[in-house]
């Protein structure tokens, strides 16, 4: 799960890391009272969306006046901003941050990650911030430092010295360089984030360490453990699609075809999608029934499919393990008939009470498409949605 | 006798008087698995479906011998529970729990450090289906009856993946020595190299089938094993080709975030290495019988 910058720069701030004064705004007159609230002659107002790169995409402007607050305010709030992160349809601004201008003398790069291949925490710094990541290791790739923790002991003051240290800061500085290091770990291991990425740390001319920029992930595996932190979610930086779905315990993930997809298991949904492209088709979302799924369940997905209106055919590609094929067939013939629904069906059923849901579709009398195979499933779905697409033009 | 189960092998059920825990040591006792007993704290002392419970692990491994744990515990408990089967000597665990904090499999990895390595348990999952040597004895929620007993080995992140390739072979009266689900979370206990060792030592497995996903090192990593030391032949496929960047497809662990992470990149790697590429996930039973000849 994301967060907010103005949620992550509290967050930060509670760990003991400097961040500059700022207040969050909903409207332009929020932006200028918050800006009056923090004092000063320059201001940034900063778009509250969930992606990097906003100052791109317009969603971070610096101000010296009031009236450019306001306006600056008033050219963000409701506007969809397209980054690279973001896809082309864009993340609507519906909250701003208002923060005190930094003068800046260093942009440091600061990032906590988990790293796969060795099943630990790695920091990855460079003394040239500012850019991303990605830009930094093809560009200056011998200016990355890291460093590996311990998870038998976290960690290490010794290691945060090291890191400032490399990054070739003054010696002054070295104590609180540390001391945000630290923070920022420490935030991470005591709030199950997956990734905390502060670009840039900033040295301001006043020789202080301040995270000018953050971002946090948090792992949805370890929500059920950190309330606070689910109460972060901004259900508004989601696709509407993904949030119904999610609401209601299926997994999903919207996509940009016409062909929607039931399947039980990630790594046989993911296949199925694969399928449907070899065929010649595009699909329009990733669902996981998940296992043990009942007739309401198999009705839910129809909707959360249908909520997507591309939509144009269906294919449900079940291998039963601990599922039932009858359950599944049962639930297929349920929102046929109360969704009402008259665009092509492809069902592919295997495993578990097979014959049971066969014979159940079949005695529907419904419209259902069968098929045996993954294959044929593929196949089948992609004919029939160009069929209805070539009936729809004549 | 295949790889990691066989109709010997003293199986323990954690989990084992809850719903689920219950309603799959039942299927794995009904298809010849030998489960000794089951563990659920609080609740030593009793019997369920006819098994002794005992408190704690260790309990269970003096009184039974236990050898085998499966793990049916749910996520928030699973990592606690992994730990406890390593501390008190299993061979292996498979943990089905889909949901582990990353942090906590972070922990138990180290954990299972502090083990020297000739007495450190053998972790296979967690967010998997299980292992099953198919006609002797299986330890997970497979479907049993879809696999046929033979000589191919299946290893594989996907459950319901896994079924698809070892029903295409069954199709095709091509058996199965083990099917070994390694699971869908990006720390997780065995990886592919691990088990195509095994695989690779196993005089009842003649070649392999590799079902592997987008998201981290593991294909890569194998594919270098399967390069430098494997003899037998290995046929894989990849789930994702169309998948989003930066984007998890259902797994935890389904995601590219970094270069070489990608369903076209895992191939590329896998080809190059010698690995017969299964083109499409309908596809298996027919590389793997070009692949024998």
């Amino acid at each position: 799960m994301d967060i907010h910058e103005y949620q992550a720069k509290e967050l930060l701030k509670r760990f003991g890391v400097q961040v500059p004064r700022g207040g969050i705004a909903y409207s332009p007159e929020q932006a200028v009272y918050r800006a009056s609230e923090l004092s000063g002659d320059k201001w940034v107002v900063k778009a509250q969306i969930h992606s990097g790169a906003r100052g791109k995409a317009g969603g971070v402007r610096i101000c010296a006046s009031e009236e450019e607050v306001c306006d600056a305010a008033a050219w963000m709030l409701g506007r969809k901003l397209v980054t690279h992160q973001t896809g082309p349809q864009g993340k609507l601004v519906s909250r701003l941050y208002v923060e005190e201008a930094t003068a800046i003398a260093q942009e440091i790069y600061l990032g906590f990650v988990m790293d796969r291949k060795l099943e630990r925490v790695v920091v990855v710094a460079s003394a040239q911030g500012g850019m991303e990541i990605e830009e930094i290791s093809a560009n200056e790739p011998d200016s990355i430092i890291r460093s590996v923790v311990d998870p038998a002991v976290g960690m290490q003051a010794f290691q945060a010295r090291e890191i400032a240290f490399s990054l070739g800061l003054e010696p002054p500085l070295i104590a609180q360089a540390a001391k945000t290091i630290m923070g920022c770990y420490a935030l991470m291991s005591d709030m199950d984030a997956n990734m905390v990425e502060v670009n840039p740390m900033v040295v301001t001319r006043a020789g202080e360490i301040v995270a000018l920029d953050a971002k946090i992930s948090f792992d949805d595996n370890a929500l059920y453990r950190r309330p606070e932190i689910s109460e972060l979610r901004d259900k508004s930086q989601e696709d509407p699609r993904e949030t119904f779905a999610e609401d209601r315990g299926l997994s999903y993930i919207g996509l940009e075809g016409e062909i929607g997809c039931i399947v039980n298991g990630a790594g046989l949904a993911m296949a199925t999608l694969d399928m449907i492209k070899m065929a010649g088709g595009d699909p329009a979302n990733f669902l996981d029934v998940g296992g043990g799924a009942s007739p309401e369940r198999v009705l839910m997905s129809f909707q959360a499919v249908l909520n997507d209106p591309k939509v144009e055919a269906i294919l449900v590609n079940i291998f039963a393990g601990i599922n039932r094929c009858d359950w599944i067939a049962e639930g297929v013939v349920r929102a046929v008939r109360e969704l009402d629904l008259d665009l092509p069906i492809v069902v592919r059923l295997s495993g578990t009470n097979v014959d049971e849901g066969r014979k159940l579709l079949a005695e529907s009398g419904l419209a259902v498409i069968a098929a045996d195979t993954l294959a044929e499933a593929a196949d089948k779905v992609v004919t029939a949605w160009k069929d209805a697409r070539y009936k729809e033009a004549s | 006798m295949a790889i990691l189960i066989d109709s010997d092998t003293r199986v323990l059920v954690t989990g084992l008087t809850g719903r689920i825990g219950s309603f799959h040591a039942q299927d794995m006792m009904d298809h010849g698995t030998n489960v000794v007993g089951g563990v659920t704290p609080g609740k030593g002392g009793t019997t369920h479906l006819g098994l002794p419970v005992f408190n704690t692990v260790k309990g269970a491994v003096a009184e039974t011998g236990a050898e085998l744990v499966v793990s049916f515990v749910p996520p928030p408990f699973a990592a606690d529970s992994i730990m406890e089967a390593a501390d008190a000597g299993i061979k292996t665990c498979v943990c089905i729990a889909d949901g582990i904090p990353a942090a906590d499999m972070i922990r138990v990895k180290r954990y299972m450090r502090r083990y020297k390595s000739d007495r450190r348990m053998r972790l296979i999952g967690p967010n998997c289906a299980g292992i099953i040597t198919p006609g002797q004895a299986f330890a997970g929620l497979m479907p049993p009856h879809i696999y046929m007993p033979g000589r191919i080995g299946i290893v594989g992140r996907s459950g319901t993946l896994g079924y698809e390739a070892a029903s295409q072979l069954k199709a095709r009266g091509i058996g199965v020595s083990s099917s070994i689900g390694i699971g869908g979370d990006p720390i997780n206990g065995s990886s592919f190299r691990d088990i195509l060792e095994l695989f690779e030592a196993d005089p009842d497995t003649d070649a392999v089938v590799m079902v592997g996903e987008i998201g981290g090192p593991q294909e890569a990593e194998a594919a270098a094993y399967i390069q430098s030391t494997m003899t037998k032949p290995v046929a894989a496929y990849v789930a994702g080709l169309s998948a989003p960047k930066g984007r998890r497809m259902g797994h935890a662990g389904a995601i590219v975030s970094a270069f070489g992470e990608s369903a076209q990149e895992k191939v590329e790697i896998l080809k190059e290495s010698g690995v017969t590429i299964v083109p499409t996930p309908s596809a298996f039973a027919q590389s793997v019988a070009q692949m024998l000849n």
